[in-house]
């Protein structure tokens, strides 16, 4: 499988296998020590292989980082109904890509962590949600269920345990909100990718309106290994609170752009200049988004810090998807902003007032001031209108596309100001992003 | 109650059942939360993001609309955040709207524009181009305009969850979202018109009223509706003497919001060209126009004539006339002309049903029992109030609905059980339920006129075996059909010649039909008969007569209705049409010109005369009077009375069918779904 050069400072735990010859096979997985984690899972009493999973502090890799085993906890034991694995690979951010390689490189890895979250919370069937581009992961996924059916990993009486348990994938239709773990859950179903009112939760009342645990491709492919080596070596790996390690995708202005394995806490400008070769041409960096387009942008001034669900939301900002776009000195602040925000208004569902509006709007409104169009009133208009959506939408796409206009327009005002002073009708400056 | 909730919204302390969503909590003590989604009793969308509130310890503003009261919640609806919030969401909203409220037809009774005026966003700062779609015909009855809409999604709420029809639903997503039919571009559905009325905006209008008026220029009169017999009210908007609209927006009447597409826009048969406007009599064996002092002269001499030498009468009332004319009809019948001939178009035998039970349904119960049965009818075509009722309480209060009918119904959808049988059969179909219906803590029984005679004998013996409370509705159609057969207008139990008889009758010498139309599929034996006809339009039977007298509508005139539940209400005149007279005023001159005296010839004389001597009608005066229904009590003993069992024939109407009435109605014919068609 296709995939960059691994970098010397990478800790392959979920990565282990790329590259490996066949790694797609379950022959290649059982030869690295595949099923082991599940083996002993199978011994294990529910709320013990729970209790790995907190003791591992591994917090959700789709972007929110809440901690999964309290994720899992939270499905009723006794239930009537029947119970759900869901894995979310919808991965919509942009910047992002991580879980394609996961899938691509290693789909049994996947297979036993929801098998793993299957015992915990006694799910009888899984539902794998692709996104509807990456329709050769749905091949590739497709072939390794059937591999692992057919050798008796999947299915009736799995291991001679007696554990059933069907897994099927499911194609998304492109809509970036079905990455929103309701919308997604109303997709899946066959409806309208819009999102449901919460409470109640997944957990409570998901797919079908039965317990389900719904993880992101990345957090359950760590299971495995969690269960394997045990909760605390996989907590070690990180900082307190930040278990293990995750997959950062470079990309942006940078050598050598590409997704590699780093600890949890691992600095970010180590992370550029280290693992990512620096940023490209020898250019100045300018700033960096840490998590995917939604998060607020970060000065190059700001990005020394560990990268780590709690340090960079200290830092306002959000370790999000893990998908770090590194910027130089060259990038327009105004054309970045103008890019982002027609991606979040492209993909607004439509469902509620503030996004669907706000969303419109600040487009609009930026594509003008883009062309050389704006105004002074304009610059305050757009952080105003982003304050105006934030917190107030039905789901957090609202908050993704009103929290990085924010912090362009607090963080480079400067630039915007500027960017009126050019001649009208000039030259619009280097777009690097849009496009 | 145990589970009683304590919080305070904006300083007051408010006392809840647990679950009350704050929105409701905050309304019970008369704080005003805006909402466009919100919509009491249907599903819940948190999409309008205008009932944001301040809570105590949450991190931001949540919506009221989904957040259930909790111990000791702290709410605050009036803090600058919150005022600041719902400005700014108005501003979204305005954003792609088109502002033409001159030439809406929602304007000055739209909701957005209440929004606008009590909370903010006077002025824009959006100046970039608007979103513009063109407006579309969903059918003859609906069209859209997408750019007015706010996508509160209550059109797309109230006919999947209210109608069980889905019909609609969103197309395109993000800002091009857009409400549209479900099956290509356009409806296939009941063309109730409830969407274009729960739509807050002008988004969605009617063919029937748009751009028409400015709502202020309209009289609104609240009567009763004059096409079924659910007894729905409605309320007319009148300019000018035209009726220009129907709805129900107050919520007033038994029907709440309800009303399907003839209470809302069938009312156009008043309007029709072919309105009889002057009376009719034949000279030479021609129909001519002539005045009303000879045509009633003709009448009242023949009536006089034919009385004297003790001749035979036939006379045949209607069942979407007023109490007080029927009444006064079989009064006129009885007295002045000494006949027991008299009786109307039976649609479902009622008069059984009240002779072996007083256990009688009202339209509320059927929204609060906990279990239902219809045998024998399909209630979304032939009586959408019922329909509409028992699927509301199946939505909210889970009730279980079991049906015995001939072929698929809509109730078929979320039924409890059910059981297909052959038209006769009906009985052996519910003995097939008896099991389940016997685990019901109580039931109510909605039975058609596949029904009669004996076999209500034997439907209600079986509710009496099933040890439960059972409560009865028999199903009749038209809007007065149950006040037809409480007034007398029914040969029974005097002796006399029921209809068909009358029409079989060779030696029959006069006929006089009141609101009816036998000839549309019979014939009259006595080619000799003087026929006299009261209508509003030239039926079949009106073709024959030798005088035809025009008759005003049920929108023209006041008086009483009974519903088939036995509920009485109120019409109240709307217009009058130029040459029309209520049929109780035209009683009243032939009574006059025949110089006999029946008592003064007005609806409320005649209604207190009901209440003396009618049983079961000694309704209380003030509920009729203030437009609210009372149920005609049961008589204190089921008396032996019973119809005749091969007599009642339903009428079999649609929803876009209504005997003469209905095929006078242009907005009934414009749809282009197919009669009887079950669109869900």
């Amino acid at each position: 499988m296709l995939y960059n050069q691994p970098s010397p400072l990478e800790v392959k735990v979920l990565t282990r296998r790329f590259g490996l010859p066949d790694s797609q096979s379950l022959d290649t997985y059982l030869a690295t020590e595949g099923f082991q984690g599940f083996r002993r899972a199978l011994e294990m009493k529910p709320e013990e292989i729970i209790g790995e999973v907190m003791a591992s502090n591994l917090r959700g890799r789709g972007g929110a980082g809440f901690p999964a085993g309290m994720k899992w906890s939270f499905v009723p034991r006794a239930s009537s109904k029947p119970k759900y694995i869901v894995v979310n690979g919808d991965e919509g951010e942009p910047g992002t890509c991580k879980d394609r390689l996961l899938i691509e490189n290693d789909p049994h890895q996947l297979i036993e962590g929801m098998l793993i979250a299957a015992l915990a919370v006694g799910a009888a069937a899984g539902y794998i949600y692709i996104r509807g581009e990456y329709r050769r992961l749905i091949e590739i996924m497709d072939r390794a269920i059937a591999e692992a059916y057919r050798k008796g990993y999947l299915g009736e009486n799995i291991l001679g345990s007696g554990l059933r348990f069907d897994v099927y994938t499911h194609s998304g239709a492109g809509s970036y909100e079905c990455g929103e773990e309701s919308a997604l859950l109303e997709s899946l179903e066959g409806r309208r990718g819009v999102p449901r009112i919460r409470p109640p939760f997944p957990a409570v009342a998901g797919a079908f309106q039965c317990p389900t645990v719904l993880n992101n491709v990345e957090t359950l492919c760590a299971v495995p290994a969690i269960l394997r080596d045990g909760g605390a070596a996989f907590a070690a790996l990180g900082t307190p609170k930040n278990g293990g390690t995750r997959l950062f995708c470079l990309s942006g202005h940078i050598n050598k752009p590409g997704v590699y394995e780093l600890p949890m806490g691992f600095n970010l400008l180590r992370m550029i200049d280290e693992v990512g070769g620096g940023v490209w041409k020898g250019k100045k960096l300018k700033a960096v988004i840490p998590g995917g387009s939604s998060c607020p942008i970060l000065k190059a001034s700001e990005c020394d810090l560990a990268m780590d669900f709690d340090t960079v939301a200290k830092a306002r900002s959000m370790l999000g998807s893990g998908g770090v776009v590194v910027l130089d000195e060259d990038t327009s602040i105004v054309s970045l902003a103008t890019r982002v925000m027609r991606f979040y208004q492209h993909e607004s569902c439509g469902w509620c007032v503030p996004c669907r509006e706000g969303t419109t709007w600040l487009r609009k409104l930026l594509e003008r001031f883009h062309a050389g169009h704006g105004t002074l009133a304009d610059i305050d208009l757009m952080g105003d209108l982003a304050r105006n959506m934030l917190g107030r939408t039905f789901c957090p796409l609202g908050d993704a596309a009103a929290m990085p206009m924010i912090s362009y327009v607090e963080k480079f005002r400067g630039e915007f100001e500027e960017y009126l002073n050019r001649t009208p009708g000039g030259p619009l400056g280097r777009v690097t992003i849009d496009g | 109650m145990a589970d009683l909730v304590r919080l305070t919204i904006d300083g007051k302390p408010v006392e809840a059942p647990a679950g009350t969503l704050v929105i409701e909590a905050a309304r019970c003590i008369g704080v005003e939360i805006p909402a466009f989604c919100y919509y009491p009793g249907l599903s819940l969308q948190a999409a309008c993001r205008m009932c944001l509130v301040e809570v105590e310890r949450a991190p931001k503003l949540l919506a009221s609309c989904t957040l259930p009261v909790a111990e000791n919640m702290v709410v605050r609806t009036d803090t600058p955040a919150v005022k600041q919030a719902r400005r700014s969401m108005i501003e979204f909203l305005l954003t792609n709207h088109p502002l033409d409220c001159p030439v809406c037809d929602k304007g000055g009774e739209c909701e957005l524009q209440d929004m606008v005026f009590r909370y903010g966003a006077g002025e824009s700062r959006f100046s970039e181009v608007k979103q513009h779609v063109e407006e579309k015909r969903f059918s003859p009855i609906v069209f859209f305009d997408a750019p007015r809409c706010v996508l509160c999604y209550r059109c797309v709420r109230i006919c999947n969850e209210g109608l069980g029809v889905r019909a609609l639903g969103i197309v395109n997503r993000g800002v091009a979202s857009e409400i549209g039919p479900n099956r290509g571009d356009r409806l296939e559905c009941d063309e109730c018109g409830a969407c274009i009325d729960i739509c807050p905006v002008g988004a969605l209008t009617s063919g029937i009223y748009r751009y028409q008026t400015r709502p202020w220029e309209m009289q609104h009169v609240g009567t009763i509706c004059t096409f079924c017999a659910n007894g729905c009210k409605t309320t007319l908007g009148v300019r000018n003497h035209r009726i220009i609209r129907g709805n129900n927006r107050d919520r007033s009447g038994i029907n709440g919001e309800f009303l399907c597409i003839k209470g809302r826009y069938a009312f156009d048969f008043v309007h029709s060209e072919e309105r009889l406007q002057t009376p009719l009599l034949r000279v030479n064996g021609e129909l001519q126009p002539v005045s009303w002092s000879r045509a009633l002269a003709a009448v009242a001499e023949k009536f006089t004539e034919v009385k004297a030498r003790g001749g035979k009468f036939g006379v045949i009332g209607s069942n979407h006339t007023t109490n007080e004319e029927n009444y006064f009809l079989q009064k006129f019948a009885r007295q002045a002309l000494g006949t027991g001939n008299i009786d109307h178009q039976r649609t479902g035998d009622v008069a059984t049903l009240l002779g072996c039970t007083r256990s009688l349904a009202t339209v509320a119960d059927l929204y609060s029992t906990k279990a239902a049965l219809v045998v024998g009818s399909d209630l979304a075509q032939q009586h959408p109030l019922y329909a509409f009722q028992l699927r509301a309480n199946w939505r909210h209060h889970q009730a279980r609905v079991y049906t015995v009918t001939e072929g698929p119904v809509r109730e078929d959808q979320y039924s409890a059980g059910r059981a297909r049988v052959q038209r006769g059969e009906e009985l052996a179909g519910v003995e097939r339920l008896r099991e389940q219906l016997k685990a019901e803590p109580e039931l109510v029984i909605l039975f058609g006129d596949a029904i009669q005679g004996e076999a209500v004998r034997k439907l209600v013996a079986f509710g009496d075996s099933l040890g439960i409370p059972v409560k009865y509705v028999c199903l009749l159609d038209y809007s007065n059909s149950r006040g037809a057969a409480d007034m007398g207008l029914t040969p029974e139990p005097g002796g006399g010649l029921t209809l068909p008889e009358m029409l079989a009758a060779w030696d029959l010498d006069v006929l006089w039909v009141v609101g009816a139309n036998p000839l549309k599929n019979g014939e009259l034996a006595a080619d000799g008969a003087f026929v006299v006809v009261q209508d509003l339009f030239l039926t079949e039977t009106a073709r024959r007569a030798d005088v035809v007298l025009p008759a005003a509508s049920a929108y023209e005139k006041s008086g009483t209705v009974t519903s088939a539940t036995g509920e009485v209400q109120a019409l109240r005149a709307a217009l009058k049409v130029m040459g029309a007279k209520p049929d109780l005023e035209i009683f009243g001159l032939i009574a006059r010109e025949m110089g006999i005296d029946l008592g003064v010839a007005m609806p409320e004389a005649v209604f207190e005369e009901i209440r003396q001597t009618v049983r079961g009608y000694n309704v209380p005066l003030p509920v009729i009077a203030a437009g609210g229904a009372a149920q005609a009590l049961a008589p204190e003993a089921p008396v032996a009375a019973a119809g005749r069992a091969d007599l009642a024939e339903s009428a079999r109407n649609t929803l876009f069918t209504s005997g003469t009435l209905g095929r006078y109605s242009k907005a009934l014919n414009s749809v282009e779904e197919a009669p009887g068609g079950l669109y869900r």
